[in-house]
C-alpha cells in the first residue's frame, strides 16, 4: 500500500534523512536464510525492502545479481514463494514498505490481476519491473490502481526532458533513478552530476527520488543521501550475503544506512 | 526495401495482434524510438533504398537463383505413400548462395547501412550458428566499422569455423558463459552491452524478433527474398506456387520469403520449427508447437516456459534454431491460422541433409535442412500438379563437424574440445 512508502518518507522528512533502500533476491541462497536478512533489515536501518524475484533470463542486471538469480532458482524460488516471503515478513512488520523487484514474463505468467492481487494481499507496497515501459505498462497500472499498489517507475539518463513527463505520469510511491546507463553492480557512477538530474525528476513526478546502480560504499551512499531523498544499493549487498555471510551482510547495510542516514 | 509488401502490421506501438510491442527496460526505451525514426526516415529515402539494392546486387550477390531440385522432386514422387500420386515440382530458393553462405546478410547490409546513417561507430550482434555473426562481421568490415559479437560458449564450440571467420573479418568474438550458454544468453549480453553504451552503439539483431522495430526492420529487409521468388516462380511456370516452406528460429528467413505471398491466399505459408529429441521429450526449440505466449527480449511472442514463467532451455542440434522464442508476427500468422506451424527432429534434419547433397550435390545448413522433409511430404500431398518452393536459406559446410560427430564419424576438428 502507498501509504507505506508515503509514511516513510514523510518521517524521513521529519528528520531531515534520505531513505536507505536495501535490495536482495528473495530466496537467495535459500528460504531460510533469506528471510533471516529481510526480518535483519529494519533492525539494521532499511527503510524500504526491494525485494527481488529470480527470472533466468536477468537482461539489466549483472552477474552477481543474475548467479543469486541462479541459487535462488535452485533452492526452489520463483514468483509465487517471493510473495510468500513478503506475507511472512508482514506477520512481524507492519510498517517497512517492501517493493519486489524483476522482469515482466513471471508476472505475466501468473497474470496481471492475479499478481495485483496476490502482491495486495500479502503486505507488499509496490513493484519495478525492469522491462514493462510506461508503454507496455498499461494492463498492469489498472490493476496496481484497483489495489492501491505503487508502480515503480525507472528514470534514466537517456530519459530527455521531452521524455520525463511520459515515464513520471500515473507513477506513485517514488521514483528510481537509475543513474548510469549499464547493468546492475557495474562500475561505481562517477560524484556530482546526478544533483540536477535528481531535482528535475523530482519536479517532473512531484514524487520523492532514490537513486540506484553503482552505488557500493557508505562513502557513495553518504554523497548521494545529500542531493537524493533516498539511495539504493543491491549488488553490494548480494555480494556480502554470498562471499562472507549473513553477519557480514548486516554489518555492510548498518554502515551503509548510517551514511545514508547521517 | 519491402514496404510495397507490407500489410499494416504493426501498428504504431509495435504490435501483431497482441505480439511483439516494446519490453525494453527505460534506459533503452530512447534509443529505440530514435531507431525507430531513423528507420522510417531511411525507408522514405530513395537514395538509401537505392544504396541498400546497390550493395544487395553487387556486395551480396543478389538475386539468388530460383533452381528446379528435379532429383529432389523424383525422389518424392517415387516415394509417395499414394501409389502413382506423384510430386508436386519443388524449386529451391537459393539464398546458400549468397556472400557469406545465407540469408542473414541482406539483413545486415541494411542494418548496417542504417547504422552509418546515424552516426554509430560501434556494431554488436549476438549469434547462434555463426551465420549473423559472420554477415555483421563482414558489413562491418567493409564499412570500417567496430564490431563485437556476442556467442554463447556452447554455440562457440558446436560452429568453431564461423568463429574463425568472424576473427578473421576482423570481429571480436565474446563468449557468453552465462544462462544455457547458447543463443538467448548472447542476446541477454548484447542487450547489456547496449544498455551500458547507448550513445555510439548500434545492436545488429539478427532475426525477426526483439524489441519494435527488429522485427517489421528485419521482415523488410529479408523481403527481397520473397520479392525475387514471386518474380522468378512467375517467370519459369507462370503461376504462383501452392506452398512455401521454410524452417524457424527466431523466423527470419521464413519472413522474408512469406511476407510478400501474405496477401496470396492460395499460397500455403508452411513454417518448420525444430523439434530437436522430439516434442514430446521437451527437448526441442519449437516455440509455437510447444510454446505458451510470453514476454522475453522485448518482444510479447510464444516462448519455452514454465508455469511460473522461467525460460525453459531449447535444444536443437543446429545452433540456429536453438531459441526458445519466435518472431512475434510469426505468433500472429499462428494465431490467426494465415501460416502453418509444423517440426522436423535433429534426426530427421540429418537425413535430410544427407539426402539433399547426394540428390542435388547441394549441402544445405542444418537449419534449412529442418524443411525438408516437410517439402518432400507437401509435394506428396499435392501430386505432379503442384508447385512447392523451399527456402534454403543458408549453406552446411560450417555444419560438418557438428554432423560427422552425429553419425559418428572423426574428421579432425570435432566438436568435443
Amino acid at each position: 500500500m502507498t501509504h507505506r512508502i508515503d509514511s516513510t518518507f514523510s518521517n524521513l522528512k521529519a528528520k531531515d534523512q534520505a531513505a536507505f533502500v536495501a535490495y536482495m533476491m528473495g530466496g537467495d541462497p535459500d528460504h531460510a536464510t533469506s528471510m533471516a536478512l529481510m526480518s535483519a533489515m529494519p533492525g539494521a536501518g532499511v527503510d524500504i525492502i526491494e525485494l527481488g524475484i529470480p527470472f533466468t533470463d536477468p537482461m539489466a542486471d549483472g552477474p552477481v545479481i543474475e548467479d543469486a538469480g541462479i541459487r535462488a532458482r535452485a533452492s526452489g524460488t520463483k514468483l509465487s514463494t517471493v510473495i510468500d516471503m513478503a506475507r511472512e515478513f508482514r506477520a512481524g512488520n507492519d510498517t517497512t514498505p517492501i517493493i519486489v523487484m524483476g522482469y515482466c514474463n513471471p508476472v505475466h505468467a501468473m497474470g496481471y490481476a492475479a499478481f495485483a492481487g496476490a502482491a495486495k494481499e500479502a503486505g507488499i507496497d509496490g513493484a519495478i519491473i525492469v522491462d514493462l515501459p510506461p508503454e507496455e505498462d498499461g494492463e498492469l497500472r489498472a490493476a496496481f490502481e484497483k489495489h492501491d499498489l505503487a508502480l515503480i517507475r525507472l528514470a534514466t539518463p537517456t530519459t530527455d526532458e521531452a521524455r520525463l513527463p511520459k515515464v513520471v505520469a500515473g507513477t506513485n510511491g517514488f521514483v528510481y533513478y537509475v543513474s548510469m546507463t549499464g547493468i546492475t553492480g557495474a562500475a561505481m557512477s562517477k560524484p556530482g552530476a546526478i544533483k540536477d538530474q535528481v531535482s528535475k525528476v523530482r519536479e517532473a513526478s512531484g514524487l520523492p527520488v532514490v537513486v540506484g546502480f553503482g552505488v557500493k560504499t557508505p562513502k557513495r551512499a553518504k554523497e548521494i543521501a545529500k542531493d537524493a531523498d533516498g539511495v539504493v544499493v543491491g549488488t553490494a549487498i548480494v555480494k556480502a550475503l554470498h562471499e562472507d555471510g549473513l553477519d557480514s551482510a548486516l554489518m555492510l547495510i548498518r554502515s551503509l544506512a548510517d551514511a545514508a542516514h547521517s | 526495401m519491402g514496404n510495397q509488401d507490407n500489410i499494416p502490421l504493426p501498428d504504431e506501438n509495435g504490435r501483431f495482434g497482441s505480439f511483439g510491442g516494446r519490453y525494453v527496460a527505460e534506459t533503452l526505451m530512447p534509443p529505440i524510438l530514435e531507431l525507430e525514426q531513423a528507420y522510417e526516415d531511411a525507408k522514405a529515402d530513395p537514395a538509401f533504398q537505392a544504396e541498400f539494392e546497390d550493395f544487395l546486387e553487387h556486395y551480396v550477390g543478389r538475386p539468388s537463383p530460383l533452381y528446379f531440385a528435379e532429383r529432389l522432386t523424383e525422389h518424392a514422387s517415387e516415394n509417395n505413400p499414394k501409389k502413382g500420386g506423384g510430386a508436386a515440382k519443388i524449386y529451391f530458393k537459393r539464398e546458400e548462395l549468397n556472400h557469406t553462405g545465407a540469408h542473414k546478410i541482406n539483413n545486415c547490409m541494411g542494418q548496417i547501412l542504417l547504422a552509418k546513417r546515424m552516426g554509430k561507430t560501434r556494431i554488436i550482434a549476438e549469434t547462434g550458428a555463426g551465420q549473423h555473426g559472420v554477415a555483421t562481421a563482414t558489413v562491418a568490415a567493409r564499412f570500417g566499422l567496430e564490431c563485437i559479437v556476442y556467442m554463447g560458449a556452447v554455440d562457440i564450440v558446436r560452429q568453431k569455423p564461423n568463429v574463425f571467420r568472424m576473427r578473421l573479418l576482423g570481429a571480436e568474438v565474446r563468449a557468453v558463459h552465462s544462462g544455457t550458454a547458447t543463443l538467448k544468453d548472447a542476446m541477454n549480453e548484447a542487450l547489456r552491452d547496449w544498455v551500458t553504451n547507448v550513445g555510439d552503439t548500434f545492436y545488429c539483431i539478427g532475426t525477426v524478433a526483439g524489441p519494435h522495430p527488429y522485427p517489421a526492420m528485419v521482415r523488410d529487409f529479408q523481403c527481397v527474398i520473397g520479392r525475387e521468388t514471386k518474380e522468378q516462380i512467375l517467370e519459369r511456370e507462370g503461376r504462383l506456387p501452392d506452398a512455401i516452406v521454410a524452417c524457424i528460429g527466431g523466423g527470419s528467413n521464413a519472413m522474408g520469403i512469406f511476407h510478400p505471398f501474405i496477401d496470396d491466399k492460395d499460397v500455403r505459408l508452411i513454417g518448420v520449427e525444430a523439434a530437436g529429441h522430439g516434442i514430446e521429450t521437451g527437448m526441442h526449440a519449437a516455440s509455437l508447437t510447444g510454446g505458451a505466449p510470453g514476454v522475453l527480449h522485448g518482444n510479447r511472442t510464444y516462448l519455452l516456459q514454465d508455469d511460473e514463467g522461467q525460460i525453459n532451455d531449447a535444444h536443437s542440434i543446429s545452433a540456429g534454431l536453438d531459441y526458445p522464442g519466435i518472431g512475434p508476427e510469426h505468433a500472429y500468422l499462428h494465431d490467426i491460422g494465415r501460416a502453418e506451424y509444423v517440426s522436423a527432429t535433429d534426426d530427421e534434419a540429418l537425413e535430410a541433409f544427407q539426402l539433399c547433397g547426394k540428390l542435388e550435390g547441394i549441402l544445405p545448413a542444418l537449419e534449412s535442412s529442418h524443411a525438408i522433409p516437410q517439402t518432400i511430404k507437401v509435394a506428396q500431398e499435392l501430386g505432379s500438379d503442384g508447385l512447392v518452393v523451399i527456402n534454403i536459406s543458408g549453406r552446411g559446410d560450417k555444419d560438418i563437424f557438428t554432423i560427422a560427430d552425429a553419425l559418428g564419424e572423426h574428421i579432425g576438428a570435432g566438436t568435443e574440445g
